[in-house]
């Protein structure tokens, strides 16, 4: 399989405290990674080194082969652009109409002028999440979930080759969270773009990914189809997935 | 001996904050002069900076020459010297007040906003999501701010001038019935080009200094809305302790090398 990331050997602490302790992963391209671990773990950290906003310790991270670790800002830009991340409450820019913020990285990272083909993209993204028509709404004037779906529009707007979801479900109730992982299967059937998904949402996590990795102590400790990691020993990770199988029982009374 | 424990670890912090302040300084010329160029962002920020804080500037001064006017013209009156009321209103207006002044409202106005506005940013992930847009947010945010405070300050400064010597003129020559020709004519002999070039420059340093410091306090700021309104008051104290230091460094400088 053709990987376009990977991830070899990767080290990064703050003072005392290590948070990655040599992490070693491959992600397939055009395909669904998902990250799972408990919170603390360093799986935000992981996407920042990834994407080339925090500098790892030590260790190698490949994009379509190109090592990436010890590149200068400027090349590291140029990397930055193949990236799209969708933050955990969309880190929309609140002084910014939705219209705005999607425009913003046509204008800033494009350097797209053209008034009228910006709002021309602007407005096929927003039908694109099914949100038509919200152009002149501000994100406090948005719910939780839109606020996400135009997080992602902002993303896709540049077109990138890889999209880091940072938590996309935590906060939403169980139906907007399925209508998020149903979007980010959306993004990488439609757009073959490569998705990595940081998630708690373990049943979600199972039904969208084609490989999912789980981080435990600073380093992958499972990897894998959905399959293989259901099937992995690692007591976390089976404390992870019974409390999320686990069949519901509602006592109902007699 | 017993202080090092509290001391030392204050001292290093305080180094380290200025070793930040020093860096995020570099970074912010440099910024400045690479493109892309955002003039919108700049005439946005002059708006704000400078059309907005037009009402302020005008009553603060207007207040300031009034009660200034007050006061020397009761004590010049002791002398029979009142018609040089003007003159000195003018002088200490263009060389000192209407620079400290216009600094010291334009901080708590417009500085305390630069840096909870840019603090919320932080806090809310929106300088993380523009940096993995890789739009370098110094650039974006600091950059069209300290620009428009170099060239808003100035220009605000000389309206304080105006507006203040209006309100002398009005104390002076219709409530206190000074002699009108008198009192111009003494401002005119007395008030050079110089007095009010020197107000110019230090209104530019201190728009450089304030904006310069606002930004990086919202910058760095830490720890949610807590954090963020920490950082505003500490923008706001450094900035008004930095413009008077930086005032008297310049007054020195300037007695010595502009009027000697």
């Amino acid at each position: 399989m053709d990987n376009i990331i990977s991830v070899r050997g990767l080290y990064k602490a703050f003072a005392d405290k290590k948070v990655l302790e040599g992490v070693d992963i491959d992600v397939p391209k055009g395909k669904i990674t998902s990250i799972i671990g408990q919170s603390g773990t360093g799986k935000s950290v992981l996407f920042k080194c990834i994407i080339g906003i925090m500098q790892a310790d030590k260790g190698s991270i490949k994009v379509d082969g190109e090592e990436i670790t010890q590149l200068p800002e400027i090349e590291l830009r140029r990397i930055r652009r193949r990236f799209g991340y969708c933050f955990q409450d969309a880190a929309l820019f609140d002084s910014m109409t939705v219209e705005e913020n999607i425009a913003f990285p046509l204008r800033e990272v494009l350097g797209m002028k053209d008034k009228r083909k910006m709002k021309a993209i602007v407005k096929e993204k927003l039908e694109w999440i099914e949100l038509p028509g919200i152009e002149e709404k501000y994100p406090s004037e948005l719910s939780g979930g839109m606020r996400k779906r135009v997080g992602v529009a902002r993303t896709l707007a540049i077109e990138p080759d890889i999209l880091l979801f940072d938590e996309p479900t935590t906060g939403l109730d169980p139906v907007l969270s399925e209508s998020i992982n149903n979007l980010i299967k959306r993004v990488n059937e439609e757009f073959g773009i490569t998705c990595m998904v940081i998630s708690h949402d373990i049943k979600g996590t199972f039904s969208i990914s084609d490989q999912i990795a789980f981080l435990a102590d600073g380093a992958i400790q499972a990897v894998g189809s959905p399959v293989e990691v259901a099937r992995a020993q690692h007591p976390v990770l089976r404390k992870f997935l019974e409390n999320s199988f686990a069949d519901l029982k509602v006592d109902c009374g007699p | 001996m017993k202080y090092r424990g509290v001391l030392l670890p204050k001292i290093i912090a305080a180094l380290e904050l200025l070793g930040q302040f020093w860096l995020f300084t570099v970074e912010m010329f440099k910024q400045m002069v690479r493109k892309p160029f955002r003039w919108y962002l700049v005439a946005e920020q002059l708006e704000k900076i400078g059309v907005f804080s037009i009402p302020i500037i005008l009553l603060s001064s207007l207040t300031i020459g009034m009660i200034f006017s007050l006061q020397l013209g009761s004590f010049l009156s002791m002398f029979r010297a009142e018609m040089l009321v003007g003159a000195a209103v003018a002088k200490t207006l263009s060389r000192e007040l209407a620079p400290v002044v216009t600094a010291l409202m334009l901080i708590a106005r417009n500085g305390s906003a630069m840096t909870a506005e840019i603090g919320t940013m932080r806090a809310t992930e929106q300088i993380d999501a523009m940096e993995t847009m890789s739009v370098n947010p110094i650039q974006y945010l600091a950059v069209p701010r300290v620009i428009a405070s170099i060239l808003a300050f100035p220009v605000l400064t000389a309206i304080a001038n105006i507006v203040g010597v209006l309100g002398s003129y009005f104390i002076s020559v219709i409530v206190r019935k000074v002699d009108k020709a008198g009192f111009l004519d003494q401002m005119y002999s007395y008030v050079d080009p110089v007095d009010i070039l020197s107000g110019f420059i230090k209104a530019a340093v201190m728009g450089l200094l304030v904006s310069t410091i606002c930004c990086f306090y919202g910058y760095y700021a830490k720890g949610g809305s807590r954090g963020v309104g920490d950082a505003a008051t500490k923008a706001v104290v450094v900035s008004s302790v930095g413009i008077l230091v930086a005032d008297y460094i310049m007054a020195d400088i300037m007695l010595k090398v502009l009027f000697d």
